[in-house]
């Protein structure tokens, strides 16, 4: 969930102006948000009330009635929606509110992707407990592998996996395939050769590197996901 | 016959990347097959590996926070662990 949690986000959102301005205005005022924006967490806000820096690469006004405007923002994780509205109210003169907010993307997940609501969730429990039947289930929940599409990928041999598991640092010989583009510190994901997410590593080595070297550490994990147990130890315990 | 797990394990992750339109080019190193016997196809899990390792991209209602509704699904599901992919404030969606 770490990677999902932080990735950019896409929203949309009805802000109610408190006095009508000329459309072409608040076109303009709206466009100087996107880019780096400060951005103060509002007083009711999961976070650190902190001045922040924060990344805005979209915004898309579509409609707009001289009370309400529809807005399609893409932005990085951990932008405020609420105070972005109150600030463009506060540039335009007029004031500003948010009165409507839904996420349509988180990361890789959109809406177009197969929303799942809990009603669904509840019917697809009931079949399953009650009935034998798994197919909503997996129909409804995904492998967890689908949180880190888009991240670089490194496969590893059978005999890899378990000792990563237990946090040692991942060396080439151990490496089955790469994918193209890695450079020294990207955060890559590490999967078997069956596709199981083992975790996330950072790179040591860039995917050339790799490929020329018959040794060395390439890459040392960061976080681990996978539970031990389900591959073979493959290095020597010490006896005695 | 059904194809072997090495091959099937390879249109998995590549079924990931183009999940979010990712394509990255593969090379092999060592050109190995995997051993059935040990873990699973992420897509043949047992189930209630499934729902432990898994993921749902979830239509959240509109006034429970993001917070209230992992906990529902945690106690619906009988979940240790569970967490969501950001914060929304109780009306969004």
């Amino acid at each position: 969930m770490g990677t999902v949690i932080h990735s950019s986000k896409e929203y949309v959102c009805v802000m109610q102006l408190h006095k009508p301005v000329d459309e072409d205005r608040l076109r303009q005022v709206v466009s100087m948000f996107v880019g780096t924006i400060y951005q103060k967490p509002p007083v009711r806000s999961s976070v650190k009330r902190s001045l922040r820096r924060k990344r805005i690469n979209k915004i898309e006004l579509l409609e707009y009635t001289g009370k309400y405007a529809l807005m399609i923002i893409d932005c990085e994780a951990g932008t405020y929606m609420r105070k972005l509205c109150w600030d463009i109210g506060l540039i335009l003169g007029v004031g500003a509110h948010m009165r409507e907010l839904r996420r349509t993307r988180t990361g890789p997940f959109n809406e177009d992707k197969g929303l799942v609501r809990l009603q669904d969730l509840a019917e697809a429990l009931y079949r399953w407990r009650e009935e034998g039947k798994e197919d909503l289930l997996r129909r409804y929940i995904l492998p967890g592998e689908y949180t880190v599409c888009g991240i670089p990928k490194v496969v590893l041999r059978d005999t890899a996996v378990e000792s990563i598991v237990h946090g040692a640092t991942l060396a080439v010989p151990g490496i089955a395939m790469i994918q193209e583009g890695i450079k020294r510190g990207d955060l890559v994901a590490m999967h078997t050769l069956k596709g199981e997410l083992i975790g996330l590593a950072k790179a040591l080595m860039s995917t050339e590197e790799v490929l020329e070297a018959s040794r060395g550490e390439a890459f040392k994990p960061e976080r681990v996901i996978m539970e031990p147990g389900l591959y073979p130890r493959a290095w020597k315990r010490r006896t005695g | 016959m059904s194809e072997d797990p090495t091959s099937k394990g390879k249109r998995f992750l590549e079924e990931i990347d183009e999940f979010c339109g990712s394509r990255r080019a593969w090379h092999v190193k060592h050109d190995e097959p995997t051993d059935p016997k040990y873990g699973w196809l992420p897509t043949e899990r047992p189930i209630e590996k499934h729902i432990e390792y898994g993921v749902i991209n979830l239509d959240k209602p509109p006034g429970p926070t993001s917070h209230e509704v992992v906990a529902w699904i945690k106690k619906m599901f009988n979940l240790e662990r569970a967490g969501h992919g950001g914060t929304l404030e109780p009306l969004g969606t």
